[in-house]
């Protein structure tokens, strides 16, 4: 599983071919890692284990490295690795290189997501985790010579380095409780005792760590200086996947590691959750309204959507993770498609803002309708992936006691968001609306790389298949169905333990998945409407908000303010308020 | 003894963040973050530890004799491994932005805003 992607990695590394074959080589590469995921997904049985160097458990003790792939984990990986053959196939064309690092590297950063999904080990978990961000800080930055890649990146970097320190110390708590780095074993060593103080910790450490990656308010402030920067087919990575595994760490480790210690607390920990998704879906959409870059733009219109697929996974429920998991992947084919579109729009016109770009794209119309259709598709357009993942995760909180707010969130996050992607579309695609005025915050004026020749034909097709597989994935038969029986086979801690360490297969009780009923619809609706709205009063005028609020969102601006320090100052200060927080309620 | 190790550890990581957060120049921010990492080393050193034991070969000890723990020694091999390799990714950038934009101040580097 991982053995092509190490192959494919070392020949792109050390390939004496020339630079004509390198896109050729990566891409291959991505499609075996692509073949391979999908012939996992599509195995019969629950789990698959493997065991590296024939390590097998002893007596229920797990003493070896293992992968456990099950049907999320899968699936996840799949998608990542059809994320990778786009994006290679995009980088083929639009990125310049010299030797063929930014291809290994593109390869190796693949690599390491599949490996994070699929094992069932803390510590592998860990590595691939490093291994991610390394690469992820490389490519990040790859076009060094603009100040503004460089920054990204160095901020990127360290706050995903304070990130990954908190999760190798949250690490070695459990090691140091359980003498275990496999997560069933793990979390069968914690069931038997009662959660203490030193489980909690570990957990808010591991959490803060992976929320770092997961881009979840307070941690979220390197996103949208990373995304701005790096070059599109990073993006389409990143956007898709990158924080979308944070939050698989999560659940993977909440549900193989604490659910049985921590499950007396399950209502707490439901409710900070669902705050925190709830915190970061408003703050990226108030940002993302806010924004005039376009890239930034998607960015934030990222955080959002993370937030939301944090409230679905929060519910702590098999339908509101099968609900978040579909919504994942058409969300990343969605993202990608925007992406694509807008690495276009400056490949051809060489601006990003929308202000220089006002109607300066009339002739890329057809991409603006792909545009539209993206931003309708996060406004929850019905019969696509979003709205199925969206409805699923909207009947998990209606049926959780308490939670019947969240679905009116959902609707104002991704009304908000569709609406100012519409909003850009109309000013970039048709120059409609009032021009936008020039951004205060906005990046100073570069003289853009990449050449400007008519090559995009290639680079056309890729938006456009992202955007029918959006629309495709929703209509996939019996989805909801394998996707709440994946959701119930990862929620069950103990037939996960019980396959890891002793090699029994227990029955798994699937929940029932309803298709989308009226309030879904109801609530699609809602949102597409806002997203008009928004749009609408974006183009009538330059909205002026009421002076309060205008300052609100300076301040909340201002607060990102790129420099390192500051990041580390709300990562740490986050951290502690979430392990305060989790102090008070799980003890 | 027993505490000591945890101790130095919790001060090895608010020393290092603290510097990284206050920090002026690139290279000093690097050292800040290796700094905050070693914390992690020294705890899981310190988990490891058992009074008594001898180091974990047993080429010329016989089977049954108290040793430290080799898995906390491996994990931290390959913590420090990993840090080697941010800091080389980190302080390459430091030096493209000394090289390029005559600045090594991460507060005078900055473009993003927003």
């Amino acid at each position: 599983m991982l053995v092509p992607m190490a192959v494919a990695c070392a020949m792109a590394g050390a390939s004496a071919f020339t630079d004509r074959h390198q896109g050729v080589v990566a891409v291959a590469g991505a499609v075996a890692a692509l073949g391979l995921t999908i012939a996992l997904l599509a195995r019969q049985d629950t789990r698959l284990l493997v065991w590296f160097g024939g390590w097998e458990p002893r007596k229920g003790v797990a003493v070896g490295v293992g992968f456990a792939i099950d049907g999320l984990g899968a699936g996840l990986a799949a998608f990542v690795g059809a994320l990778g053959v786009v994006s290679l196939v995009l980088a083929a064309r639009l990125i310049r290189v010299e030797g063929a690092t930014f291809h290994a590297l593109m390869l190796v950063f693949v690599a390491a997501m599949i490996g994070f999904c699929l094992t069932g080990d803390l510590f592998n978990l860990f590595v691939f985790f490093e291994l991610m961000s390394v690469s992820a800080y490389v490519l990040v930055g790859y076009e060094v010579r603009r100040r503004a890649a460089l920054e990204g990146a160095l901020t990127f970097a360290v706050t995903n380095t304070v990130g990954s320190i908190l999760l190798l110390l949250g690490v070695t708590l459990l090691y140091g409780r359980t003498g275990a780095l496999n997560l069933a074993q793990i979390g069968r060593t914690l069931t038997e005792q009662p959660a203490d103080g030193l489980v909690v910790v570990a957990f808010a450490l591991i959490a803060c760590g992976l929320f770092v990656k997961a881009a979840v308010v307070p941690f979220h402030m390197w996103t949208a200086d990373a995304y701005a920067v790096a070059p599109t087919p990073v993006c389409i990575l990143l956007a898709g996947a990158f924080s979308e595994l944070g939050l698989y760490g999560i659940a993977r480790v909440y549900w193989t590691v604490f659910d049985g210690p921590l499950g007396a607390h399950a209502d707490a920990l439901r409710a900070i959750l669902v705050v925190a998704g709830v915190l970061t879906g408003l703050l990226g959409a108030v940002l993302c309204a806010a924004q005039h870059h376009l890239k930034r733009m998607l960015a934030y219109a990222t955080i959002a959507q993370v937030g939301l697929f944090l409230v679905g996974l929060g519910l702590l429920s098999a339908d509101g993770l099968a609900g978040s998991a579909v919504w994942v992947v058409a969300d990343g084919l969605v993202k990608a498609a925007l992406f694509g579109c807008v690495a276009i729009v400056q490949h051809r016109c060489g601006d990003i803002e929308e202000r220089d770009l006002h109607g300066r794209a009339r002739d890329l119309r057809p991409l603006g309708v792909v545009f539209v259709l993206g931003a309708l598709i996060i406004a929850s357009l019905p019969l696509n992936g979003s709205f199925l993942g969206r409805a699923l995760v909207e009947d998990a909180a209606l049926k959780a006691p308490g939670y019947a707010w969240v679905p009116t969130v959902l609707l104002v996050v991704t009304g908000l968001v569709g609406g100012t992607l519409l909003r850009a579309a109309a000013r970039v695609f048709w120059g409609a609306g009032a021009v936008a005025p020039r951004d205060p915050a906005g990046e100073p004026e570069e003289e853009e790389t990449g050449d400007r020749e008519g090559s995009a034909s290639l680079l056309w097709i890729a938006p456009v298949v992202m955007i029918v597989a959006a629309v495709a994935w929703g209509l996939v038969p019996g989805l909801a169905d394998a996707a709440g029986r994946a959701a119930a086979a990862f929620v069950d801690s103990h037939g996960y333990a019980a396959a890891v360490l002793d090699g029994r297969t227990l029955p798994v009780h699937a929940p029932e998945i309803p298709a989308p009923g009226l309030t879904a619809y109801l609530y699609a609706a809602g949102s597409l409407a806002l997203a008009g709205a928004v749009a609408a009063v974006a183009l009538a005028r330059v909205p002026a908000l009421p002076a309060p609020l205008g300052r609100a969102v300076d301040a909340l601006r201002r607060i990102h303010s790129g420099r390192p320090g500051d990041y580390v100052a709300w990562t740490v200060g986050g951290a502690a308020t979430l392990g305060g927080v989790f102090a008070l309620t799980l003890l | 003894m027993s505490v000591l190790p945890y101790v130095v550890a919790a001060w090895l990581l608010l020393v290092g963040v603290y510097g990284a957060i206050t920090s002026h120049h690139l290279v000093h921010l690097v050292i800040c973050l290796a700094v905050a990492q070693s914390s992690t080393y020294v705890l899981l050193l310190a988990i490891g530890y058992r009074t008594g034991g001898r180091a974990p070969i047993f080429s010329d000890l016989p089977p049954g004799t108290p040793v430290v723990d080799p898995v906390v020694q491996a994990l931290t091999l390959t913590d420090v491994v990993v840090e080697a390799t941010v800091s080389a990714v980190l302080f390459a950038l430091a030096l493209q932005a000394h090289r390029r934009f005559g600045t090594a101040d991460p507060d005078r580097i900055g473009t993003l805003r927003g």
